[in-house]
């Protein structure tokens, strides 16, 4: 239900539409409301129980291999800690979106397919962390890509709208195909498509590992790492406060789907030290080029969107010392587990605060009709509750004691060091020039005198400031209890991706 | 709930938070004992631009794109290699795209 029924949410929106925008907003609501309900469910079912499959066809959901088969075949759903991890991200963006968008998107025409993309988007990217099946993994990328590609070139009004949608489109194209490439490799010698199915039977060959090169490929450019990443700042930029955080998500998806397919598919086949590496390597490169880049910016969404590639490398690079040390078990228990915690518990600090930080560059966008840092100055007058939620997000992305990013900082940097200390300073270096960056950025724009053409600007409307507060309540709440977070979500989606053998068995149980 | 321990490092928000209550109560304790000879909108509170005429309020702030200039300036050769690549032109974007993507299938391939 979580999956289908945003799919017939989506297709119900322009109907809806016809009767009025008011009964859209509110189906909209309610439809999202109770999809949030059913991943909570969810969410408490794999934490007590642990993988939850789900058979499409079968006459029980658990029957995943047939009788006299070997492997699966039927379409499989498989939720682990991991996959549900993804899901509550996804979901409280995605609400937190919605309702921002209610007023930010008033008054605006063809809000039908804004809400239709919209679901869409959600679908593709629920569909994406919950699915247990490869083929089925590449084509809820492509419902994500296409749905995303809609969203950020839906205000076509502005030229630059439709450049970033075209570009987006065609680097998920190429990606997706990327990926079908690779499941027609894996099938042509597995003749199977179940994730847990092909990591029960893959042999490491030279084939496979042309397979695991072209999917690692394919999504690092969809989590726009360096230096594939020049597509992120043009989409992004563009893409409406409702979307744009989405956008973001659906980029962390496919850093998903590169966890997924290193740890699970792969996972003893491959030389994880060297993978590690790479992972680290991109990591580094993405931290560093990201924030240079962004420090330089001038157009707040644009510096903001830079600073997203800029995260991204902490998720990678904490990651990405976990897989370096998979094989030895003194050092993954020593950090390697903690350093994935880190970049694990990254991405959902990161997705809450960046998708806070996007809708307050469009809050200022919404009143004033500018991107431009160098024409802004002394908004905190007229906008106090964007003022104080901009805060709130850069403090937590520059990893300031006591909100959430410091809390995944610190981890990363406690475990990094113990691996590599030149890493960590590398680490702590990009995290002074985040505050810099988002230091400048606050003077040009809230604080310095009145300026005449912003004396009548207002504050933005309700709406739009209760989707802010949704998020800096939860980046305030995950930065004072980050031991409830860790243990109850984050903890568990590492384990999940370590242990391959209870992902291979929820699926392949009885099958020798 | 609120602690992260990890055997070696201990992270607890919410002893930062008293303490950075009480560090702020200090300071403001400490303020309070200061001049109280203030007093805003007087020729006290003017600017003072080492004896040049100040120009009118909207005219003083600093824009974005001069903050940080001498960094900028210093760093002119990093930054002309890394803008570069961004010519906003998506043929180049793939051009990278298929060196990245030949340069980790020849690693996983042959070094792994």
């Amino acid at each position: 239900m979580i999956v289908w029924l945003p799919l017939v949410a989506a297709f119900l929106n322009p109907l809806i539409s016809r009767a009025s925008s008011k009964a859209r907003d509110v189906f909209n609501l309610a439809i999202f409301g109770f999809i949030t309900f059913l991943v909570g469910l969810l969410a408490r079912d794999v934490h007590a129980q642990g993988i939850r499959v789900y058979t499409f066809g079968a006459k029980l959901p658990e029957l995943t291999v047939p009788e006299g088969y070997m492997v699966p075949v039927r379409i499989i759903f498989e939720v682990d800690s991991m996959s549900i991890f993804m899901g509550i991200v996804i979901t409280t963006v995605t609400l937190a979106s919605l309702i921002y968008s209610l007023q930010f998107m008033k008054g605006r025409t063809g809000l039908a397919r804004f809400y239709s993309l919209t679901m869409l988007l959600y679908a593709g990217m629920m569909g994406l962390a919950l699915t247990g099946d490869m083929f089925n993994l590449f084509v809820f990328l492509e419902i994500a890509s296409i749905a995303g590609a809609g969203l950020a070139a839906y205000r076509t009004n502005m030229a630059d709208a439709v450049e970033g949608g075209f570009k987006y489109i065609v680097i998920s194209a190429v990606s997706a195909l990327l990926v079908l490439f690779t499941v027609g490799i894996l099938y042509a010698q597995y003749n199977a498509l179940s994730i847990a199915a092909l990591a029960h039977y893959i042999q490491g060959s030279r084939l496979d590992m042309l397979a695991l090169g072209l999917l690692a490929g394919a999504f690092v450019i969809k989590l726009a790492g360096v230096p594939v990443h020049m597509w992120a700042p043009d989409t992004y930029t563009v893409a409406p406060a409702g979307a744009t955080p989405m956008i973001l998500a659906a980029s962390y998806t496919s850093m998903y789907a590169l966890y997924r397919v290193t740890f699970t598919l792969y996972g003893a086949h491959i030389n994880t030290t060297a993978i590690g590496w790479i992972v680290i390597i991109v990591g580094v490169l993405s931290m560093f080029v990201g924030v240079m880049m962004a420090v330089h910016q001038t157009d707040i969404k644009r510096m903001m969107a830079y600073h997203a590639i800029s995260q991204g490398g902490y998720m990678l690079l904490g990651v990405g010392v976990g897989l370096a040390v998979l094989t030895d078990p003194v050092a993954l228990a020593s950090y390697g587990r903690d350093a994935m915690n880190g970049g694990i518990f990254h991405i959902i600090n990161h997705v809450f605060y960046k998708a806070l930080l996007f809708m307050t560059a469009e809050a200022i966008f919404f009143r004033i009709g500018t991107r431009d840092t160098n024409k802004m100055g002394g908004l905190a007058r007229n906008m106090k509750w964007t003022a104080v939620f901009y805060v709130i997000g850069a403090l937590a992305i520059s990893g300031i004691p006591p909100f959430n990013g410091f809390a995944s900082k610190l981890l990363i940097y406690q475990t990094v060091l113990r691996f590599n200390p030149v890493l960590s300073v590398i680490a702590m270096f990009v995290s002074l020039v985040t505050l810099a960056s988002f230091t400048k950025v606050f003077y040009a724009t809230f604080t310095g005198p009145q300026m005449p053409a912003y004396k009548e600007v207002k504050e933005v409307p309700r709406s739009m400031i209760i989707g802010m507060s949704i998020l800096a309540a939860l980046i305030i709440f995950f930065g004072l209890f980050p031991g409830l977070i860790v243990n109850s979500i984050v903890a568990p989606a590492t384990n999940a991706l370590i242990n391959q053998a209870s992902y291979i068995n929820a699926v392949m149980g009885g099958v020798p | 709930m609120s602690v992260i321990n990890y055997g070696y490092a201990v992270w607890a928000p919410l002893i930062w938070v008293v303490t950075l209550v009480i560090i702020g109560i200090l300071a403001l304790a400490w303020r309070n004992r200061g001049q109280k000879n203030y007093k805003k909108g007087t020729t006290q509170a003017d600017v003072f631009l080492s004896g040049v005429k100040v120009p009118p309020e909207e005219q003083r702030h600093v824009k974005s794109e001069n903050i940080y200039w001498g960094f900028f300036e210093a760093l002119k050769g990093l930054y002309n290699v890394m803008i570069r690549p961004h010519t906003g032109i998506v043929n180049d974007y793939l051009l990278w795209f298929v060196a990245v993507l030949a340069i980790t299938v020849l690693i996983v391939v042959l070094a792994v």
